[in-house]
């Protein structure tokens, strides 16, 4: 374990990565005791430039907080890509095991509704499945996460393919084991490595997908999120730049944070790394 | 005898924090024209490292810190990166234990050889190819193989491949690093007598690294041992085979298995273990409809009590697949497995899980047979507590059972990784006994160890079945280690029984041909008589 946290933290990216996703969480966790007035509430005139009338990112087209807009915003896409990819790596965990391990009809069964996923316009299918269900955080979650699963079910069915040949396995299952042991204790530990890696990178991907959801207008309509910020300020987007840059770096830096943890955890926990 | 390459006091260093400083230490030998060397040793001795070294091609983090390496009287280790590569292939070429790693997969044998001449002649590719073809002819290979690719061959074949290439310039010196040890008996007994007749041919001089004695005293014409990163001992390969001064020498010599001695049949009794008529074949899917290709064909076998049963045979021969039907780990297409009067081929699932608990295996590999993220007592336990024991006593149960194997308790929270490869067959010999079976299968438990820990895992599986009265049914393709510890032996071939007999008795006066074939190819075979 100290081996691996000495390899994890060893590249600048990852340590940048990782400082600056930490302070982003507690900026999420933080903005309900910092602004309890909440994002909504209008402060001042309509689009203030930062530093004046003591906004320090302005005002939005309705004389509403940047500030606040923002760190309520964290709260949105930090919740939304965690629960969309703890989701998805559930469903993706839990099909892709089965169809590598038991190989056969039932892995043609499910690679075949795993492609059905992969051949439709993913974006398309999340815009007509969140108008359908009415545009809300748990619409878009269970969107998100019903768009994603079938990369992690893909790699995880690699893994198991690779393992359950393994002489281990095969040990397991000489000494009276039950499949669910076997698939759970024996063989999941040792795909975690790229199953951890895959989730990382996707966290950032979900909070891009939701991002472009709310500026579409089908986000959650009482949340303040970054996309609906930047979908809400389009139209003053010549007149007011940072109604519109603002959100959009937060949400940047916010992927490139997990994107540097992911390569680093990738970095860590590849075996070609471990010699 | 002037010397073709005189290594003189080179030391390679290893980097800081190994278990040791130097890979190689102070090391001294001469390769003398016209002459085979053996470099003999176990895993780690350094044998490689002191090959790579004078190929100059030594990996990454490890550099030679002092002493000199003469080649035609110029120091190696003094010339440039441009001179190496003059050096290479030219004068000093080399051949590896996996071939397949070492062709490139996509283009075809002869692009691959003549891209080497015309890289240090300048000829032309039609020139060059029949210079290949020729070759190659002198390899024993077909010409029209020029045009196939590594994938297409055998392991012999692709070795061949490898030596007509090392060739190709007429080098004078011919390193090879353990160039038969991923080849079957016979096929390696083929690549040994090629390259003794190279060598003779070309007289060029040969550096061949090896674990097996029975391979130097098949080639060698001088012999170095080494351990640790030193040389032990070196001398001309009669004296060193014949009367080792160095503890250490005659301890590898000492362990390696001797043909005669095998332990004598027993009084035959009912059997434990039946086999009858076992087939199986694997059916591979093709854009043309389906080919199945017979792995096991109608197989059949006794096993009793306190017995060990050698089944031998080269890759391919199905001895693998056998056991894996036996215990149901892949289904038989036909056939019965009766055990203790039950038929395990056609057992339920429930029934089965009563059954295996009864019959236990040791697997090859020591690497992958243990999961890495479990403890030992995690992996050793894992019977009893599947079949509903408590944790506690199980592990009580364990800490007895590593004792019995030769392991101390205090193994038991720690990891796989921190074992040795023999310590790790220890500890899944130890999983499987831990059921307390009736029967125990060994596939190959002893071919990935070094000569000294084979013969002490062998020794330990030979007591233990005398110990817990087990029927072991022992699978390997080296009829040296079948010798030494089984009752009777069943040969294998394309999925057939050939032959089956008593050990002394089938190795001394065998019945079919292919059996004569693989005693005859046993490298070492006339020294180990001896």
């Amino acid at each position: 374990m100290r081996d691996f946290m000495t390899r994890f933290l060893a590249r600048p990216q990852t340590l940048i990565g990782l400082c600056v996703f930490i302070a982003i969480v507690a900026v999420a966790l933080a903005a309900p005791l910092l602004f309890p007035k909440g994002p909504f509430t209008i402060v001042g005139m309509p689009l203030l430039a930062p530093g004046s009338a003591g906004l320090a990112a302005g005002s939005d087209v309705l004389g509403r907080s940047m500030v606040v807009g923002l760190a309520y915003g964290a709260r949105v896409s930090l919740l939304v890509g965690i629960s969309s990819t703890c989701c998805a790596v559930g469903i993706g965990v839990l099909l892709g095991a089965v169809a590598g391990y038991y190989g056969g009809v039932v892995d043609d069964l499910l690679m075949r509704l795993t492609e059905f996923f992969q051949i439709i316009p993913a974006f398309v299918l999340l815009m007509v499945l969140v108008a359908f269900l009415q545009p809300s955080l748990f619409s878009t979650v269970i969107g998100i996460a019903l768009i994603t699963w079938p990369q992690v079910a893909r790699v995880v069915r690699g893994e198991f393919l690779a393992l359950r040949n393994r002489e281990f396995v095969q040990a397991a299952r000489l000494l009276g084991e039950s499949d669910l042991h076997i698939i759970f204790r024996e063989i999941l530990p040792n795909a975690l490595p790229p199953i951890v890696v895959v989730g990382s990178m996707m966290v950032g991907s979900a909070i891009l997908t939701e991002s472009a959801l709310a500026f579409l207008g089908l986000g959650d309509p009482g949340l303040m999120s970054w996309g609906s910020m930047i979908g809400a300020s389009r139209s003053a987007m010549w007149v007011a730049w940072w109604t519109t840059v603002l959100p959009g770096l937060a949400i940047m830096v916010t992927v490139l944070a997990l994107n540097f943890i992911g390569d680093g955890l990738n970095e860590a926990l590849s075996p070609r790394r471990r010699q | 005898m002037s010397a073709l390459v005189s290594i003189e006091g080179l030391s390679v260093a290893l980097p800081p924090g190994a278990d040791r400083r130097f890979a190689v230490e102070d090391v001294s030998l001469q390769v003398g024209a016209d002459q085979i060397v053996c470099i003999v040793g176990e895993s780690g001795s350094g044998k490689s490292v002191a090959a790579h070294a004078l190929m100059g091609l030594l990996p990454r983090g490890l550099a030679a810190v002092s002493g000199r390496i003469l080649f035609q009287g110029r120091d190696l280790l003094a010339q440039s990166a441009q001179d190496w590569r003059q050096t290479r292939g030219a004068d000093i070429a080399m051949i590896f234990q996996d071939p397949m790693a070492a062709l490139n997969p996509v283009m075809p044998i002869g692009r691959q050889i003549t891209e080497q001449i015309r890289a240090h002649r300048s000829i032309g590719e039609g020139a060059a190819l029949a210079e290949a073809g020729v070759l190659l002819a002198q390899m024993g290979l077909a010409p029209q193989l020029l045009r196939a690719f590594a994938h297409q061959l055998s392991g012999g074949q692709r070795q061949r491949v490898m030596i007509a290439m090392a060739l190709s310039l007429s080098p004078r010196l011919l390193i090879a690093d353990e160039p038969t040890t991923a080849l079957d008996v016979t096929t390696q007994a083929q690549i040994l007598a090629l390259v003794k007749k190279v060598q003779a041919e070309r007289q060029m001089s040969v550096l061949f690294i090896t674990h097996d004695f029975g391979v130097v005293s098949d080639i060698a014409d001088h012999v170095a041992v080494m351990r640790e990163g030193r040389i032990v001992e070196s001398g001309p390969a009669a004296v060193v085979l014949d009367s080792p001064r160095d503890a250490y020498t005659r301890a590898l010599i000492a362990a390696v298995p001797r043909l005669s001695g095998s332990p004598a049949p027993l009084a035959p009794q009912k059997p434990l273990l039946a086999v009858a008529g076992l087939s199986k074949s694997y059916r591979s899917g093709g854009f043309f409809g389906r080919r199945a290709t017979p792995a096991l064909d109608r197989v059949s076998l006794t096993l009793q009590r306190g017995e060990t049963l050698g089944v031998v045979g080269e890759s391919g021969s199905g001895k693998s697949t056998l056991a894996r039907c036996i215990i149901r780990l892949v289904d038989s297409d036909a056939g019965e497995v009766l055990f203790d009067g039950a038929d395990l081929a056609r057992m339920g699932p429930r029934g089965l899980r009563a059954q295996r608990r009864r019959i236990q295996m040791v697997f090859q590999d020591p690497f992958s047979s243990l999961n890495p993220r479990h403890t030992v007592g995690e992996i050793v336990t894992a019977g009893p507590r599947a079949h509903g024991e408590p944790g506690d006593a199980a592990l009580a149960q364990a800490a007895e059972m590593l004792r019995l194997v030769g392991l101390d308790a205090a193994a038991l929270s720690r990891y796989p990784h921190e074992f040795s490869g023999g310590q790790r067959q220890r500890i899944g010999l130890a999983r499987a006994l831990m059921l307390r079976p009736d029967v125990l299968i060994a596939d190959e438990p002893v071919s990935a160890l070094d000569v000294t820990v084979q013969a002490q895992v062998l020794d330990l599986l030979d007591q233990v079945r005398r110990k817990m009265n087990l029927a072991m049914l022992f699978i390997t393709h080296d009829m040296r280690v079948a010798a030494r510890i089984c009752h009777r032996v069943m040969v294998m071939r394309h999925g057939r029984v050939v032959e089956e007999g008593p050990t002394a008795t089938l190795f001394a006066a065998p019945k079919s041909d292919y059996t004569g074939q693989l005693l005859a190819a046993i490298p070492g075979r006339t020294w180990l008589e001896a």
